[in-house]
């Protein structure tokens, strides 16, 4: 975790005065509405089409037990007693009231949770890999950097009023957990020839309406040079990027427009001029910032696996999440959890107060008092002793985050939609509700092995439809809703955009349709372990929408 | 540019002008008395696009007790008035799905 300092809780405690006294005036009317939404929006609240919503920032998906504790409080005194984790690593309470806005900032404040940065044309939370620092895999903790750009660009004027919302991601492991590709700037952290870590620099990926994946503009920065060259990445963009229409606004549609080349010749102009300036990130810098995570202190375990072999066996409920929800850790005798917030026929990413808190008692007893949050909108507990696996599994369970369907058909990622979004044309929640029924058995759901449904009911696209390896998007036809359905998109290390199968199709249809490209999936996989994507691939769309359209 | 409000408006049928409320974003609906109300059954009903035109004006001038105020559509059948589009349906009745830790749920 993190520790904040002194001057992050007097820039919290400040915020929150302010907003409280901006609040008061926009209640006693002093305050139009015109002027009160932008201040609003700063401080991440919406409004949706019953309620008013609050988005909580959770930087790089990092919560201590004592912030989840803090959020079910929230959900239980302010909300209607619930809380949907986002595809950005935040929280969304969906029902607080405007007057009470005040007391849930303070109350998040002293936790040292806040809003700042989840909505506006800033740079938003900037987000990460949930095994950042125990994957085995990864080159260092992303987080460090993470972090260092939140401290960056935290209320800095010159990037608060850009021409639109900026989303940031890191990751350092070899495999993409933070889809970093679809972001306006990703950020990987590896190691070149000379085994210097540094970052590969991926800018104008991007979704919503006009899709695009993220081009690499420099395969190698050193870490000094972070700052700085993002900086000038943003000078470009805040200097070139359109002002006029809100749809050609990203800095996506200005690496289109310029092309990326140019775009980052731009950028080294730019980045010449400050590379060796203020903005340099030296090894102290670095290390104080890394000094501020604090990491358990590892027990020295012996890897356990063959001792939970018997558990295994004797146990099928625990040996089907087991192999699926289970991941191995950095440290030996250790594992990575991840909680399934997508049980049959619930909203996907919904957590109650109480399932907040019982969490948090377990992050207490197994995890060292942490949880993490992912942009599949689960959770995770990252510091799990295998030998309490089978404890923590019981404790999971009884509390319903143990469904053994992570990364499996059923582990659907889905916006709010229509239910909830005042931008939506069609519902999602349903949609996905449906298919979690649909796909409820999990031996079959392992059959049918690692497939991701992404549901938007929008093309703003915050359910990442484009990158599903189904995508599913809900438009709206003479008052009806409508889904139209891709194939083959995917967010990781070889993001890709889907291929659109057909036609779309009517809300009443949607299920069996799905239920069919599945079935068409097992039907032309060439072995039963080549995943959906690999096949996919191999074939394209078109064997697909014969077997699907020939039954619709 | 023409402001949106003064834009001629076509309107297909019966609609009521509604908003949220300022406090707690709750739906409300302008009432017969230039008030709101959190009642569809007290809305204001008017199939005339220049009624409606001139209502939404007035509902908007004040944005104290709502905002974001625009004109929805309804269905008008006897005394009763019900939403008139899906979106309308859950802006009166919430989500289509229990809410998590709802008993229902």
């Amino acid at each position: 975790m993190y520790i904040y300092d002194e001057f992050d809780r007097a820039l919290l405690a400040d915020r929150v005065a302010e907003f409280r006294d901006q609040i008061a005036r926009r209640l006693s009317g002093a305050l139009t509405e015109d002027e009160f939404k932008p201040l609003r929006l700063m401080n991440g609240v919406y409004l949706q089409l019953h309620a008013y919503m609050l988005r909580v920032a959770i930087p790089y998906g990092s919560l201590s037990s004592d912030q989840l504790r803090t959020l079910a409080h929230v959900a239980r005194r302010y909300d209607r007693g619930y809380g949907h984790f986002t595809t950005r690593q935040n929280i969304q309470f969906n029902w607080i009231k405007l007057q009470d806005m005040p007391e849930v900032l303070a109350t998040l404040a002293q936790s040292h949770l806040h809003a700042m940065q989840t909505s506006g044309n800033c740079i938003r939370n900037v987000t990460s890999d949930q095994w950042a620092g125990v994957a085995p895999d990864e080159v260092e903790d992303p987080r460090v950097y993470a972090e260092i750009l939140r401290q960056h660009s935290t209320m800095h004027p010159e990037f608060s009023f850009l021409p639109r919302k900026f989303k940031i991601a890191v990751t350092a492991a070899a495999q993409d957990r933070a889809a970093i590709r679809i972001h306006d700037i990703g950020l990987r952290l590896h190691r070149n020839a000379a085994g210097e870590a540094g970052f590969e620099v991926v800018v104008g990926g991007g979704l919503g309406r006009t899709p695009f994946i993220g081009k690499t503009i420099k395969s190698f920065l050193h870490k000094r040079d972070l700052l700085s060259y993002v900086e000038a990445i943003l000078r470009v963009y805040n200097l070139y990027g359109r002002r006029d229409n809100i749809y050609k606004a990203r800095i996506k549609i200005l690496v289109h427009d310029l092309g990326a080349e140019a775009f980052a010749a731009a950028v080294e102009n730019e980045w010449r001029a400050i590379r060796d300036g203020a903005l340099v990130l030296d090894d102290a810098v670095i290390a104080d910032i890394a000094s501020r995570f604090r990491y358990p202190e590892y027990d020295i375990l012996p890897d356990e696996s063959e001792a939970l072999a018997a558990e295994r066996s004797s146990d099928r409920a625990f040996d089907l999440w087991y192999a699926n929800s289970v991941a191995p850790h950095r440290m030996p005798g250790y594992a990575i959890v991840t909680l399934s917030l997508k049980p049959v026929g619930a909203p996907p990413g919904d957590a109650t107060a109480e399932q907040m808190d019982a969490i948090a008692d377990l992050a207490d007893r197994y995890s060292s008092r942490e949880i993490r949050v992912g942009h599949e909108q689960n959770l995770v507990l990252p510091h799990v002793r295998q030998r309490d696996l089978p404890a923590l599994f019981r404790a999971l369970d009884a509390i319903g985050v143990a469904t053994a369907n992570v990364g499996l058909v059923s582990d659907i990622i889905a916006c709010p939609g229509l239910d909830y979004c005042s931008l939506a044309n069609a519902r999602s929640i349903p949609i996905a509700q449906e298919l979690t029924r649909r796909f409820r058995n999990l031996e079959a759901a392992r059959d049918i092995g690692r497939l991701h449904i992404n549901i938007s009911g929008c093309i703003n696209a915050c359910g990442h439809h484009h990158v599903g390896h189904i995508g599913i998007l809900g438009v709206e036809k003479n008052g009806e809703e409508f889904y139209q359905i891709t194939l083959g998109g995917r967010a990781d290390e070889q993001a890709g955009l889907g291929t659109l199968l057909g036609p779309a199709v009517p809300y009443e249809q949607v299920a069996d349709v799905i239920e069919d490209v599945v079935s068409a999936y097992v039907a032309l996989r060439a072995r039963p372990d080549e995943l959906f994507i690999d096949t996919v691939r191999r074939v394209g769309v078109e064997p697909f929408k014969e077997r699907v359209y020939a039954a619709h | 540019m023409t402001a949106p409000q003064e834009r001629k408006l076509k309107i297909k049928g019966p609609v009521v002008i509604t908003g949220n409320r300022l406090g707690d974003g709750a739906v409300v609906y302008r009432t017969q008395g230039r008030g709101w109300s959190t009642s569809l059954a007290e809305a204001l009903v008017t199939t005339e696009a220049e009624t409606a035109t001139a209502l939404l004006r007035d509902a908007s001038a004040n944005d104290i007790d709502a905002v974001g105020a625009y004109i929805a559509p309804v269905i008008v059948d006897g005394h009763e008035i019900r939403p008139g589009n899906l979106r309308e349906r859950i802006r009166v009745a919430g989500p289509t799905f229990a809410l998590p830790g709802s008993e229902a749920a």
